[in-house]
């Protein structure tokens, strides 16, 4: 049998690849987050409650509407979404002249109710949400085994990361957004509706969010926890970044993830804290982050 | 600079005799509460007080948010169940170990998290806490899920029964004026009026002169160490340490009780911890989680009344004419 580093390459490749599903989760996660922080200043707490959002809203849609996956993909990050924006317009709008913290504390605040009020409702353990029919089973790659549904979440979310990031890099509604993130009293004096950037802005990260919630559904069971404890680690992925850049926060995202992974193939009682440990050395060595600007 | 400080000492000093009314029927409220509550209840107000006091002394005078407090709350917890267990020794000693540990513990941690500011500094707090809740869950000591289970008391200085919750009780209150002493002593020093620089303009503050980083760290070291004190005593009130003293939620709810009680006030956490405790203690009985009431004060306490309790009543026409004043910027 082929061995790498002494250990088998069956069981390597197999995390290598688990640790590719979870980077394909923190990528989008810390996108969302870093675009909401680029241009609202506020850090989204209630991102990982957004996300947890995404998952619920697959499987009540599917157990109490029968609308399976598909429209599904669309339907959730649209409620989601919108769900955020009206957040966003009533309530987080009023604290951006604020120090940032309260923002932090309030989308805290939220993600406490919103969890809350699910673990309430449907109970803390998990609800399973089958595998659409059409990616169900799996390939044989010679190598290695591949789910096919594996497969397509990374797929999916790294052409999300880039389209997401082909938007704000190089369409006009991506040059007002970095606009008006670098200097927003300007932009709004040329006319552009900065505050209703600042909602489509909050909307569009939820919405990420909730996508990355539906992907997570017939992986991971679906349960009202499932945020928090995500967000947690996503925070420690924004901070070895920097969110300073969209494409830093994708790159780190995939490479935590896969540094995760094969953490859990050399020495697994250090994998969960192996992305903490990262952290606690880029503070070391590059304080501003791998991608970042600021000091 | 010379003539604020001179108009900041005159404001301290004109309000005593109010200032003083207040304080002194405080504490005889405090020393005669057992007469008519539930010890343990108050106990456990008295320690949450105590760690919200100790949190603010960071956030409301540095300015520092730290979101990663349990780890010294839950952390003392341990050291001092553990010490007074495992190694017997008495409960004096036993809190001492849990407030060094803590110090320790908030050495380690905040020399990572001065590295960056703000937001950030927040965010990397949360994380080496959820590092350290890791380590708890795995490490052989804590012994997992099921924690350090019924710690004795002992005897204090070897001959007050502490397994009597009276002599318990004033001990924890003993414990908390000490604890609040000390703060106060902190604010009100040179070293406290940088601190509040920092937390004003901390640009300015380097351009004095001064090593900020060294006086950051310092206030999160004495802040982590107050906050070990609080845990270490409510290890023993509760004779138990879980892992849930480590974890997130722990840290948001000291966060809610200082911004409840008003950020920057010696004892509005005092109120934040009592409120939030009796609502806990409240709903407890009831199948209603808590986590969606203290989900909504927060959204509330951010976006109505960010002064808090106590900052609101020092702010009104009252409060005002009482001498008290919040200087705390919002």
């Amino acid at each position: 049998m082929t061995t790498i580093f002494g250990i088998p390459l069956q069981a390597f490749l197999g995390q290598l690849l688990i640790g590719l599903i979870n980077g394909s989760f923190y990528a989008l996660l810390s996108l969302g987050l870093a675009i909401i922080f680029g241009l609202l200043r506020v850090i989204n707490f209630a991102h990982g409650a957004q996300y947890m959002l995404g998952a619920f809203a697959a499987w009540l849609l599917l157990s109490h509407f029968g609308i399976g996956y598909w429209p599904t993909l669309i339907l959730a990050p649209l409620l989601v979404g919108l769900l955020g924006a009206a957040i966003e317009r009533t309530m987080l709008r009023r604290l951006y002249t604020l120090d940032p913290l309260y923002g932090l504390l309030f989308t805290f605040g939220l993600a406490l109710t919103v969890e809350g009020t699910f673990r309430y409702l449907y109970g803390a353990s998990g609800q399973p949400y089958a595998t659409p029919a059409l990616l169900a089973g799996g390939t044989n790659l010679g190598f290695m085994f591949l789910p096919i549904y594996r497969g397509w979440v990374i797929g999916l979310s790294l052409a999300v990361c880039l389209g997401t990031w082909l938007v704000i890099e190089k369409t006009k509604l991506g040059s007002y957004l970095r606009a008006a993130t670098e200097n927003p009293v300007l932009v709004q004096s040329f006319g552009i509706n900065v505050p209703f950037l600042l909602t489509l802005t909050y909307g569009l990260g939820a919405a990420l969010a909730a996508l990355a919630g539906v992907l997570a559904a017939p992986i991971y069971q679906v349960s009202p926890l499932m945020g928090s404890n995500i967000i947690i680690i996503v925070f420690a992925v924004v901070v070895v970044g920097g969110m300073g850049s969209i494409m830093g926060a994708i790159i780190t995202g995939y490479m935590l993830g896969v540094a995760e992974g094969l953490t859990k193939v050399f020495y697994p009682e250090a994998s969960n804290i192996v992305i903490f440990v990262i952290m606690a050395i880029v503070l070391l060595i590059r304080p501003a982050g791998l991608f970042g600007r600021d000091a | 600079m010379t003539l604020t400080l001179e108009l900041e000492k005159q404001k301290e000093r004109s309000p005593v005799i109010a200032q003083t009314i207040f304080l002194g029927a405080g504490l005889a409220l405090l020393l005669l509460a057992p007469l008519f509550f539930y010890p343990v209840f108050l106990m456990k107000i008295l320690c949450f007080a105590l760690f919200a006091c100790a949190f603010n002394l960071l956030l409301g005078y540095t300015g520092l948010l730290s979101f990663g407090h349990a780890a010294f709350f839950g952390g003392a917890a341990y050291f001092t169940a553990h010490a007074v267990k495992e190694w017997g020794v008495p409960p004096e000693l036993g809190i001492l170990v849990g407030v060094i540990g803590a110090a320790l513990l908030g050495a380690v941690i905040g020399f990572f998290a001065i590295r960056r500011q703000g937001i950030y500094f927040a965010m990397i707090t949360l994380a080496l806490a959820q590092m350290f809740y890791f380590f708890c869950l795995q490490a052989e000591f804590t012994h997992g899920e099921d924690g350090i289970q019924s710690v004795p008391r002992g005897h204090l200085f070897g001959f007050i029964d502490l397994s009597q919750s009276t002599n318990m009780y004033y001990f924890v209150l003993a414990v908390f004026v000490i604890g609040i002493g000390i703060i106060w002593r902190i604010i009100n020093s040179p070293f406290g009026m940088i601190l509040k620089s920092i937390r004003e303009n901390e640009t300015r503050a380097i351009s004095l002169g001064y090593s900020v980083r060294n006086y950051k760290l310092a206030a999160f070291v004495m802040s982590a160490a107050l906050t070990g004190l609080a845990g270490g005593v409510k290890a023993l009130v509760f004779q138990f340490a879980t892992l849930t003293d480590v974890g997130w939620q722990m840290s948001g709810e000291v966060i809610l009780m200082t911004l409840l009680g008003g950020i920057g006030t010696l004892i509005g956490p005092l109120f934040g911890a009592g409120l939030v405790v009796t609502l806990q203690n409240y709903l407890a009985t009831s199948e209603f989680p808590v986590t969606i009431i203290t989900g909504l004060v927060f959204m509330a306490c951010v976006l109505l009344f960010r002064r808090g309790i106590v900052g609101e009543f020092y702010n009104s026409r009252l409060g005002r004419r009482l001498g008290f004043e919040h200087r705390h910027k919002h």
